[in-house]
Parts: C-alpha cells; structure tokens; sequence
C-alpha cells in the first residue's frame, strides 16, 4: 500500500503512453456513460411524472375504503364511520394531510347530451393541492365550500355536453335505497388537466350537497392521505391502519393503481439493466485496451519483476489503470449528460405523439430528471464492472515471469 | 565469506528437440567486493549463471548462496525481497520505466523499498551527481541517450548499496566510447561503494576492466584468470 | 482462397484475444438487436392487431366530425344497406355496420351510464372479438330481439346475471325519450378494462326501434385481411362512397391516434438504443484496427519500399475488417436467432408485465417470432458501421512515408 501513490502517477502516465488508443477509449466511455444518465434521466423523469400525476389523480399515497367499494364504487359501500368520528380517528393516528369524499358513478346531462362520469363531493379547503385540480386556473371559480351548490366540470366535458360556464346541468345518481337521485347544478368552474380522461370523467360538488343530493348526511365512500415520500408510505398505512379495526380497508396507491406500482419497480429495474448492458457493449473495448496495453508493456514488467516489485503491484497497476481511465470516461460522460439536460429541464414538447403519451398514461411535455441517487448508481456500478473487466488482463500481468518478460523479443 | 557461492548448478533448456546445457555442474565462488567478468560466446551460459545468481531464475540442481543465506529454495516472494534490497540489476536494454524521469525511476525504487518519502529525492539526486547526470534528473528515457540511460540505470541500481551489482550486457547497445565510460563508472563505484560487481558478455574490451575474468563455455567454466584492470 | 484474403486471415490471428474481444463486441451487440428488435416488431404488430380486432377495426365509415364528438345526430344513413353495398362491392363479409349512443342502464340495484351499440348480430363476429369472447350466455342472434350482451365488470356492478332485465334508458335521434327493456342474454370479458364495464351491444333493428334512428346509424366497421392493405382497401370505399356526400372514410391510425403514435414513441427510444450499440461497436473496431495497424508500421514500411503501394495496404486493412465484420455478423445473427427461436417457444416475460399488458392490450406473456428482417437488419448495420470506422486507420497508411516506418520502433 506504501506503493499506491506512485502507482497512481505511473497509471496516469501510461495512459497516455498511446494517445490516440485512450483518446478513443475516452470518447467510447463518454458517449455510454452519456447515453446511460440521458437515458435514465428521460425514464425517470417520465416516470415521476406519471407517478405523480397518478397519485394526485387516485388521490393520495393511501387510501381507505369499505371493503366492497373497489369492486363496486357505489352509495352502498358507504365507509362505516362517519366523516366526524374519522377525524378524530385520523387526528389520533397523527395523520396531518388527508381528506375524505363522497365518490360515485353518475350521469350528467346538459342540455344535448349525456355522459357517464365520477361524481366528486369534496371540501375544497382540505383537497387543495392534493389533486389534480389546480384551483388557481379554474376558469371561473372552484367551488369555495362544502355546501357550495355549483359545479366544477372539465373543459372537455363541457365540449362533449355542449354546454359551458354558467348554464345548468343535471346530476343524476342512486341513493342507498337504489333510488334517484337527481339535481340541477350551475357550472361554475372549468378545469384543465394533462389527461382528457380525466377532464372528461370527473365532476366537482360540494361534500355537504352530495350528501344532501344521495341522501347519506355525515358519510363519505373514499379517504385518502398524503405522507412525505411516494416510494415509502409504509409508516403512513401503519398509521392509518387503525381504520381497520372499524371494518375498512386501508390500501398503498400501489395496490389501488397496479399498473402505476408495477411502473416503479420497472424503472429501477430498467435503470441497472440499462447500465450494465451499455457496460458491457464498452467492457469488449476496455479489455481489448488493457490486453493491449499489457501486452506492449511486458518488458517494463519484467523489469519491475526483476526490481523486486511484488505481482500484486503489477495487478494493482493495471486494475488502477482501468479505474483510472474510466473515471476520466465517466467525469466527462457526466459533465455531457448534465449539459444536456439541463437546458432540457424545462420540458420537451412531445405533443406530436400525445395520444400515445396518453395512451402510457404519460403527459405531452417530458420532463427529464437527474437524480443524485441514480447518477452515483450509475457511477459506481461502472466502476465496479470495470473493476472486474480488468481483472482478467491485470492478473495475467502479474503472473509474468520475469525471465521471460525480460527476455521476450 | 563470499558475496556469492554456487555448487554445483545445472541447467538444461529444451528448445526445437534439442537439450542445452546452459549449466553443466558449475561451481564458482565470488569474493565479496569483487569485479568480475563472465564471458562466454552466446548461449554460453553467462546469462543462465547470472539469473541464477540474482534469484531470477532457479536452477534445475545445485546450491546457491549469497552472503552466506540459500537463495535457491526461497520463494517467489522471498526471492523478490532479496532482489529489492540486496541486489542491483543492469540489463542489457529497457532497464528504465519510459513513462518516469530519471530522477523518478530512481526514487520508484526507493519508494518500493521503503525509503522515507523526504530522503528519496536528495538521495536519488545525489546518486545522479555521481553518475555524473546532475542535470538530467527531469529527463524522460527517451529524450536520453543509449549511455545517459544505461547510467541511471546503473544509478538505481546503486542507490540503495546493495551488496551485489549483477549487469548484463550492459554496454551491448553502446558505441565504443560511451561503453569505456561505463566500464569506468562500475570501476568506480566498485571501489567507493564496495559492492561487489557481476558481469555478463562478450565484449573483449569490457573483459579487460574485470580483475576476475570467468570464461565459460558449454554451461562450464574453463578459465579462471585474476588479472589487473585496464 | 485469393492471398490477399489469406493474408488478411492470418493478420487478424497474429493477435488472437484482440481479434475474439472486436468479434465479441460485434456479437453481444448484435445478439442484443437481433432479441430487441424481434421483440419489438413482434409487440407492435400484436398491438395493433390486438386491438383493432377487439372493437374498433381497420377501417370506419362515419359522418364527418363524428370522430370528434360522438352525437347522437351525425349519422350515417341507411346504414345497412350501406354495408350491404360494400360487403357486395368487396367481397367481404368482415363489414359490420353500428349505431351507438349514450344511455343509462338499470338494474333492479344499480345503474350506470354505459355507451349502447347496436350490431348486426350475422356480420359483427367477424369484425370484433367480442362476441368470441363470451363467458357466459350467447350473444346477438335476432336483429329484432330485446336481448342484450355486457360485459363481465358491468354485470358485476350492476349485480345481474343471465335471464335478468335491464332497462335503458336515453334520447332518441330526434332528441325524445327513449326507453327499452331488454334481457341478458350474454356476457363478455374481454380483458379490457374500459369495454368490460362501459359497453353494451343490441341488435341493430332494435337499436332503431328504441331510439327512432329511422334506418340511419353512426359507423360501418370494415376489417382488412391484413394490416398492409388498408390503404389500398381505404382507397376503393372511398371511391364506391364517392356518391354519398355526407360520409368519410377512416382508417385505424385516426381512429386510434394513441396507438401508432405509442409505437413511434416507443421506437424512437428504442432506436437511440440501437444507434448507440452500434457507434460502441464501431468505436471497439476502430480502436482495434488503429492499433493493429500502427504496431506493423514497421512492416508496412518495409513493404512499401518493395515497391506496395499504400491503398493495397489500407485495403489489406480494410479487407481485414471486412472479415472480422462478417465473423461478427454471421455469429451474432445465427446466436440472436437461436435465442430469438428459443422465446418463441418458451416466451418471455419480466416482472411488471403483467400490469403494461392489460394497459396495452397484449398478451402477459410475448412471443417473439425470428424472422429474415430482425435477424439481419441490426447486425448489417453493425457490419456497415465497422468497415466505416475502418475507413480512417485505412486512410493513415497513405500518410505513411517507408523510411520513417521502418525506423519506427
């Protein structure tokens, strides 16, 4: 170990014994290493914002139901307790950030036209910021309460019904007793959102007047929480997990929205895949300049043998040559990759392939996402296959002999 | 007790169907703060005789010593520590590490054995003075000449005061004028630092600097002349 | 076999780990192209088939704007004997002609806005899966019937079965009240979220009846016999319609905008995949041949002053590449093929499939097939992409002045 400094200085200056090898090496690392954080920044972020849009449209990191109620969101799948008696259970449990709504299948007429639609009865107040709903660019207002009596559709809906701000539309849903239950609303709000689905399948009332119009005054079907971290609501569904004891059924956004959950995992898993392979596209080259490398140097090896130098400097050697070589590879791989997204940052406009997008469940501006966690990642698993990609070039150095390596012509 | 005995050594090589006996039952022994020449023609054996000495190569029989210590048994890592501190080496070519200076080829070795990081410099200095290269220290090899760089090397091969200084060919790639300044440098430091010298070649006019001058032939010695150097 | 070649043969296993480690390089990433392209077109081609056969078809007569905004009012009139038309016309019996609009439907416990299509029960089969899809019951039969098919979700949530009554209820073409009872008679699932709980089929006849269409419909659905030819087929019912002023004519890709365009967004970021492996492979080659040339520049010098000129040599290089190249395409095609013929029997699958099949209408399981295009396309590249790279270590030796060679160490 006394040695390793003065190894050091020997790999870096036998880097550039042959320019032009290690100049080319160095352009191959940077552009894989490049391609890897690009890559991964694009899914990334693409995944995030898919996440997010997905929490904010479930709503929520958990969720709490009655047990029917997946399988059949209906008045009937009432939650058991009533709204008052879940505050004080959820203020108990310490849960800051929550709210509870009543959700059901409606239909909502205009004048022309009909359609079939998720009926939100919410308090506006507790859902700011948790959904999809940006109040501030509501066209017109949102609603300003739980007993508001207007309506807050999305923009196209109000095209698909042929109706807009200020007219009258009609609610029609089931109350427990599997009657009718019908009212005429004001729309007083219009909003936007990233996916037609959702501005086409959704309307706001207020919670009082739902409860009012189906006829179930202090209950509510859905609640849903917010805790710190997407990837880790463990602690929040511990917390919530109280509720059960009064018969309901608390679930993680991952079990609510599979799909959404398996994504994640995906991503991590494409992530390392994505690195490994780009890797070993490169690790042909890395080892083909080793054995090179060594190859031209077995003279100098011998001699070193000869010197006294122990085999495991020689090994240490090369390894510290690779790791060396990839480091410079990777320094300005990243630097290009930051470079790249940066300017990148404010969004790419895909609107070209919207549908699709939407199809994946994907808005039409990506937004790529560089992470500490997946450029370190990115970092140290390149260096630890190019550890091992070195190894076999570096042991064969350090078996010479040196009779032989002195020797040979 | 001698620098260096050997008993009895053989060697034979296998090449093309062919047995060579690079050492045919050698035995010789070296005086501590000897000068001695081996010579024989190529393939004589000199340079077989001479690997063995420094723990390079093993015999296939026989005994060596140095100082009195067997070395033909030790192991590789063993053998590699003698190498490192006891023993000097000067190789015919390539005796230096292209991508260091002089001054650094040097002080890579002093590093390797151990040496103080504050004492390598002024060390590695001072012995490039006594070769007589003060002002190349920050050269690289290949802006040197054949005899600049076959003086540091013998410099490094000194700088520790080994008590064996094993050459080989040393002044195979020199003209006539830059091997005689060699020569005189072993010579030299024979005298001043006391180590004890072995070289191998062919060189007629190096041969007549040993005070010892061993010919060889066959893998065997057959002439043993202590003589007065030039 | 000519010298030159042997030459260049004999060349290349001068230096028998550098020669594998350029192959290997070429064959890892051809083996990659060949397993993700196979994949890929495998999966796009499954998509599309998957489902435009499910529902929506090759190709649809419409209003105009109907697309858009699907009102009860842009008909196509006489629907039947349009299709009829066209099923004489073509030959063809895969055309089925639609009305659709959007109703309530009742159960005696729920009721859920749903979309009501009426079929022709003979020639619907053959331009949807659906009706191959029953789980239980039968489907359509008697154009004139009061039966009713839904889908498994939707019997599910409305909690009927087989035999039970359903009621529906909506506005006629004319903007009147429309009601109908009719009885299950078959239930379908079809794997699709949205068709299984949001779809219900009746005959045509009594489609008409319930909602005075008066003969008119919305859609006449034509499925091609294979995907290449709708634009041809797109052509000749257009030219037959050109008599009738107030239809149009789609093809799939309008219909469903989502679909082509998740393929192209898909294939671009596969693609950069792709041109990625190839400039590492060509980087690995061009690194290889600069070395392999620069260690004979000794030998070319002599060569030269015998009296060679320098563009032998740089075909001699060139030559060698080739050989390499091909080592690397045809082993990485025949492994990729191998591997590519071994999934499509033993499939394969990765962790969250499961979830982005049921999003995107496939199989949980794929199939690659192996065919000539994938085997070939990407290690052809590669093979290209390598000789170019050989084009400037080729290009040096021009440069390269006999005595100055030989001097070289």
């Amino acid at each position: 170990m006394r040695t390793l400094s003065v190894l050091w200085m020997l790999a870096y200056r036998n880097l550039w014994r042959n320019h032009r090898r290690t100049i080319i090496m160095l352009a191959a690392i940077a552009i894989g290493v490049w391609a890897m954080i690009i890559m991964i920044a694009m899914m990334r972020g693409m995944v995030e914002e898919m996440l997010r849009d997905g929490i904010e449209t479930l709503p929520g990191h958990v969720q709490a139901h009655h047990p029917d109620y997946m399988d059949d969101p209906s008045i009937s799948n009432l939650i058991p307790v009533s709204d008052a008696e879940l505050t004080t259970i959820m203020q108990q449990a310490g849960v800051s950030v929550w709210a509870s709504r009543v959700k059901v299948p409606a239909v909502v007429t205009s004048e022309r036209e009909s359609r079939g639609v998720m009926l939100l009865g919410i308090d506006p107040e507790s859902e700011r910021g948790l959904t999809f709903v940006d109040y501030d660019k509501v066209e017109g207002r949102f609603l300003d309460g739980v007993d508001d009596s207007g309506i807050v559709i999305g923009r196209k809906l109000a095209d698909k019904l042929e109706t807009g701000l200020g007219k009258r539309i009609v609610i029609m849903s089931q109350n427990p007793d599997n009657e009718i239950a019908d009212r005429g609303f004001r729309v007083v709000g219009l909003f936007d959102a990233n996916m037609d689905a959702i501005e086409e399948g959704f309307v706001f009332i207020g919670k009082q007047t739902a409860q009012t119009l189906l006829g179930v005054p202090g209950m509510v079907t859905e609640v849903f929480a917010l805790g710190d971290d997407y990837r880790n609501v463990d602690a929040l569904v511990a917390k919530m997990s109280v509720l059960q004891d009064s018969g309901i059924l608390v679930q993680p956004w991952q079990d609510v929205d599979t799909y959404l959950g398996a994504m994640v995992g995906m991503m991590d898993g494409f992530v390392l895949v994505w690195i490994v392979v780009i890797f070993l596209a490169l690790s042909f080259g890395l080892v083909n300049t080793l054995v090179m490398a060594v190859f031209e140097r077995v003279r100098e090896i011998g001699l070193m043998l000869a010197l006294g130098m122990k085999p495991s400097s020689i090994l240490g050697q090369i390894i510290l040559e690779s790791l060396l070589l990839l480091a410079i590879g990777l320094a300005i791989g990243n630097v290009l990759a930051w470079a790249t997204i940066k300017p990148l940052e404010s969004g790419i406009d895909v609107s070209a392939v919207a549908e699709g997008m939407q199809m994946m469940g994907v808005s039409s501006t990506l937004y790529p996402k560089l992470t500490m966690e997946d450029v370190v990642l990115t970092n140290v698993v390149v260096l630890v296959l190019g550890f091992f990609a070195s190894l076999s070039p570096a042991w064969r150095a350090s078996r010479y002999e040196p009779v032989e390596a002195i020797t040979k012509v | 007790m001698a620098a260096v005995r050997c008993v009895d050594l053989c060697k034979t090589y296998h090449q093309g169907g062919e047995d060579i006996h690079a050492l045919d039952h050698l035995s010789i022994d070296i005086e501590t703060g000897g000068f001695v020449c081996l010579s024989s023609p190529s393939g004589g054996g000199k340079t077989t005789l001479l690997n063995a000495i420094g723990g390079l190569d093993r015999p296939d029989s026989g005994e060596v010593y140095i100082a009195d210590q067997r070395i033909d048994n030790l192991s590789k890592g063993e053998l590699a520590e003698l190498r490192l501190h006891n023993i000097g080496f000067v190789f015919q070519a390539y005796n230096l590490i292209p991508v260091l200076t002089a001054r650094e080829n040097i002080e890579f070795v002093m590093q390797v054995q151990g040496v103080a990081s504050k004492d390598r410099k002024p060390r590695a200095l001072a012995i490039l003075e006594e070769v007589g290269l003060a002002g190349l220290s920050d050269r690289r090899p290949a802006e040197m000449s054949g005899g600049q760089q076959q003086r540091v090397a013998v410099a490094r091969a000194i700088v520790s005061k080994p008590a064996l200084v094993l050459a080989d060919e040393p002044t195979a790639n020199l003209d006539s004028k830059t091997a005689d300044e060699l020569m005189e440098l072993f010579t030299e430091l024979n005298s001043t630092h006391g180590s004890t010298f072995v070289i191998a070649t062919h060189d007629e006019r190096v041969m007549q600097y040993a005070r010892r001058l061993v010919r060889m032939l066959d893998g065997r010695i057959v002439d043993d002349i202590a003589q007065h150097a030039t | 076999m000519p010298l030159v070649v042997r030459l260049a043969w004999r060349n290349l296993w001068r230096q028998p780990r550098r020669t594998w480690l350029t192959v290997g390089a070429m064959v890892f990433s051809n083996v990659l192209l060949v397993f993700m392209m196979s994949l890929q077109f495998g999966t796009y081609g499954l998509m599309i088939d998957n489902t435009l056969q499910m529902f929506t078809g090759h190709l649809q007569v419409q209003a105009p704007g109907f697309k858009d905004e699907q009102k009860m009012r842009l008909v196509v009139e006489d629907v039947v004997a349009t299709a009829d038309r066209l099923r004489l016309e073509l030959q063809s019996d895969t055309i089925a002609a639609r009305a659709t609009t959007f109703a309530l439907v009742s159960s005696e416990a729920r009721s859920f806005g749903i979309a009501i299509y009426g079929v022709e029960p003979a020639y619907e089969p053959r331009v949807s899966n659906i009706p191959g899809l029953l789980q239980e019951g039968r489907y359509l039969a008697d154009s004139n019937a009061t039966d009713i098919v839904i889908g498994e979700t939707l019997a599910k949530n409305l909690k009927v079965g087989l035999g039970d009554e359903l009621t529906l209820l909506g506005s006629g073409r004319d903007g009147s009240f429309a009601a109908a009872v009719v009885t299950v008679v078959g239930v379908f699932r079809s794997g699709v979220k949205d068709i299984d709980r949001n779809i219900a089929e009746i005959p045509l006849g009594l489609f008409d009846d319930v909602f005075f269409m008066q003969g008119a419909g919305h859609q006449v659905v034509i499925v091609a016999p294979a995907i290449e030819q709708v634009p041809a087929l797109q052509m000749q019912v257009q030219a037959l319609l050109e008599d009738r002023p107030g239809v149009v004519v789609h093809d799939w890709d309008v219909l469903q905008p989502g679909l082509k365009q998740a393929i192209q967004a898909d294939l671009s970021s596969a693609f950069f995949m792709y041109a990625l492996l190839v400039i590492l492979v060509a980087f690995s080659v061009l690194n290889t041949q600069l070395m392999s040339v620069l260690e004979r520049t000794r030998e070319f010098g002599i060569t030269m002053s015998l009296g060679l000129k320098p563009g032998r040599l740089g075909r001699l290089v060139i030559l060698e590449t080739a050989i390499m190249g091909l080592l690397g395409l045809a082993i990485g095609a025949s492994l990729g093929f191998v591997v590519v013929s071994w999934l499509s029997v033993s499939g394969f699958a990765y962790p969250g499939m499961d979830e982005m099949a049921a999003q995107f209408n496939l199989p949980s399981r794929l199939y690659p097939q192996p065919s000539w295009l994938t085997s070939f396309a990407g290690p052809l590249v590669v093979f290209i992409f390598s000789l170019l790279s050989a084009l400037y270590p080729a290009l040096r030796l021009h440069w390269l002045h006999p005595v100055a060679a030989m001097r070289a160490a």
